[in-house]
């Protein structure tokens, strides 16, 4: 039996997570179906149907669909999902507010956030804020899967030709209503995506201090995250968290400058490939995993890395 | 208006958690528990809501074993004026925890259901999603912040590309984030006042609900470890390495 992947979109463009669990779906099955629902979204129906995984592209219309509210998604997926055995979606903001409330509806028990598909039925997971890793094997009819895109490669693009098939609207119980996104937007790389993310602690003092991290971000062509202190002092917005609750970034190279390293935000970024940290304090939790420790002022540091990074004659971007 | 706030006890956040030797899950003898982070927030602000004159009562809900009723406990401190104490002594997923709940929901009749975003134990993030589906009621996920407007509730929510606001009607459920508010310390009068509100006991397995585990946990072992790291001693060795060692930048 097909897959049925739920994909994710701003009605003009596929958000490129999608890729990852497409991947992941793969991994579970061949036959892939992906559904785009949104409001005037035809061009992402027709990028879907590019991706050479992808089977078949079910494309639905309606202005109910526009801002993507679970309330009113869930009928037409229930309705949907009929002739599947695996509903799947990235585990980001979008998979994690609708598909709990489609699991429910079909009486299935769902699993959260997959980083390994070891068979249709058996996945891994982590719990504990990544802590630990647990084996759990599914035995409901129609599992119901969202996916840690990070941990799976993005599916290409180019070169399939799926059939896009137009299917009708479902009733929505008008409960809820959209009102307005706050969008933060950014000429960096997207946090999620970026090949190199530099973050900022409490340990930056102020919103205005952040430019020091701004400026190599700038010269790294590195996207900025930040710990939840650094959030909650109200230096950065909440878009740039990384840890258990905020965002999981895999960059190829993470700096952790003025971040102790609570469990919370290791969570969210220790599966980098390299790991910097830059602290004043030796003795930081931050310095247990990182690949490169320095123990400075990150006042003085942070002007002597951006010196010595315009010393390099060239930078891989 | 009345609410409900369902609470979860679990490992403390900070504690450094254990693998078991045998794979069979985390230990948890002998290690400091209390109330999932964001629950915490979760009774604060239905705590504000009846300070405002808003809700008239709240009421505090567990499903855990013997020790569970210590999270209830905790909310009555802090301003829940009764609790109801559901007893399992096994581990229920968040849809069997969901049925409990709407049980629970059909009986009390509240304006609004209030839970924590995430268990930071298993970390499933789905209990208050799948709630309002088997309620058929709408939900405010992930909420940093919430303004209460008669029949209607609009909710600020901190989604991957920065901040959303809907208007849900009540009833509803509401979900919250770690920012929604900075939940306070009960206070020792309060704590000993606590003791004398009323905790209601129920069994799960005698609610009629449909409880059984459908995801069997095989395994729980470490995630793989890193290798050790070095400390370098200035800026110029650190981007050296990166640069020659490394080589990502």
């Amino acid at each position: 039996m097909p897959i049925l992947l739920l994909a994710e979109h701003n009605n003009s463009n596929l958000k490129v997570f999608t890729l990852n669990a497409i991947t992941a779906a793969s991994k579970i099955d061949q036959d892939i179906h992906v559904l785009v629902a949104g409001n005037k979204c035809e061009n992402v129906a027709k990028e879907v149907s590019t991706v050479p995984l992808v089977k078949k592209v079910l494309y639905v219309d309606s202005p109910s669909y526009e801002n993507f509210l679970a309330e009113n998604l869930t009928p037409l997926i229930i309705k949907v999902s009929e002739s599947y055995t695996h509903i799947i979606a990235s585990a980001n903001t979008f998979g994690k507010n609708l598909m709990p409330r489609v699991s429910a509806l079909l009486d299935s028990s769902q699993i959260s956030d997959v980083i390994r598909i070891n068979s249709p039925e058996e996945f891994l997971r982590p719990i504990y804020a990544g802590n630990a890793f647990a084996t759990v094997k599914s035995n409901d009819k129609k599992k119901c899967i969202t996916i840690r895109p990070t941990s799976f490669d993005a599916a290409p693009k180019s070169g399939g030709s799926a059939s896009i098939e137009k299917i009708e609207a479902t009733d929505i119980p008008s409960i809820s209503k959209f009102i307005k996104r706050e969008e933060t937007k950014s000429e960096r790389p997207e946090l999620g995506t970026a090949r190199i993310v530099i973050s900022g602690g409490r340990g930056m003092q102020s919103g205005e201090n952040f430019k020091l991290i701004n400026s190599i971000a700038d010269k790294l062509n590195a996207a900025v995250g930040a710990s939840r202190a650094a959030v909650d002092a109200g230096y950065i917005g909440n878009d740039h968290q990384v840890g258990q609750t905020g965002k999981v970034v895999v960059p190829d190279l993470y700096i952790a400058v003025g971040i102790s390293g609570a469990i919370q935000h290791l969570a969210g970024m220790k599966e980098s490939k390299i790991i910097v940290a830059i602290n004043k304090d030796g003795e930081a939790p931050i310095f247990s995993i990182a690949d490169y420790g320095l123990e400075a002022d990150l006042f003085e540091a942070l002007p002597q890395f951006l010196d010595e990074l315009n010393k390099l004659n060239t930078i891989q971007k | 208006m009345k609410i409900i706030v369902a609470v979860k006890r679990v490992i403390d956040y900070n504690v450094q958690i254990r693998v078991k030797e045998d794979g069979s899950g985390v230990n948890s003898d002998n290690v400091k528990m209390s109330t999932n982070p964001p629950d915490d927030n979760a009774i604060e602000e239905a705590v504000k809501l009846k300070e405002s004159g808003k809700a008239k009562e709240i009421v505090a809900v567990t499903i855990g074993d013997e020790k569970a009723q210590e999270t209830v406990r905790k909310a009555l401190a802090v301003g829940a004026d009764r609790g109801i104490h559901i007893k399992s002594d096994n581990y229920i997923e968040p849809l069997g925890i969901a049925k409990i709940l709407k049980k629970i929901v059909e009986k009390e009749k509240p304006d609004l259901v209030f839970l924590g975003k995430q268990a930071i134990d298993d970390d499933c993030n789905q209990t208050g999603q799948m709630l309002a589906a088997l309620l058929g009621w709408p939900q405010g996920t992930f909420a940093s912040k919430i303004e209460h407007k008669d029949k209607i509730i609009e909710v600020t929510r901190e989604v991957d590309e920065g901040l959303e606001t809907i208007e849900i009607n009540l009833p509803a459920i509401i979900t919250c984030d770690l920012r929604l508010n900075e939940p306070r310390f009960a206070s020792l009068p309060n704590i000993m006042k606590a003791r004398k509100k009323p905790i209601e006991q129920l069994n799960a397995k005698d609610l009629g609900v449909d409880i059984l585990n459908r995801i069997q946990q095989l395994k729980v072992e470490e995630p793989p470890k890193r290798k050790n790291g070095i400390k370098v001693s200035s800026v110029a060795e650190l981007v050296s390495k990166l640069k020659n060692e490394a080589k990502v930048i």
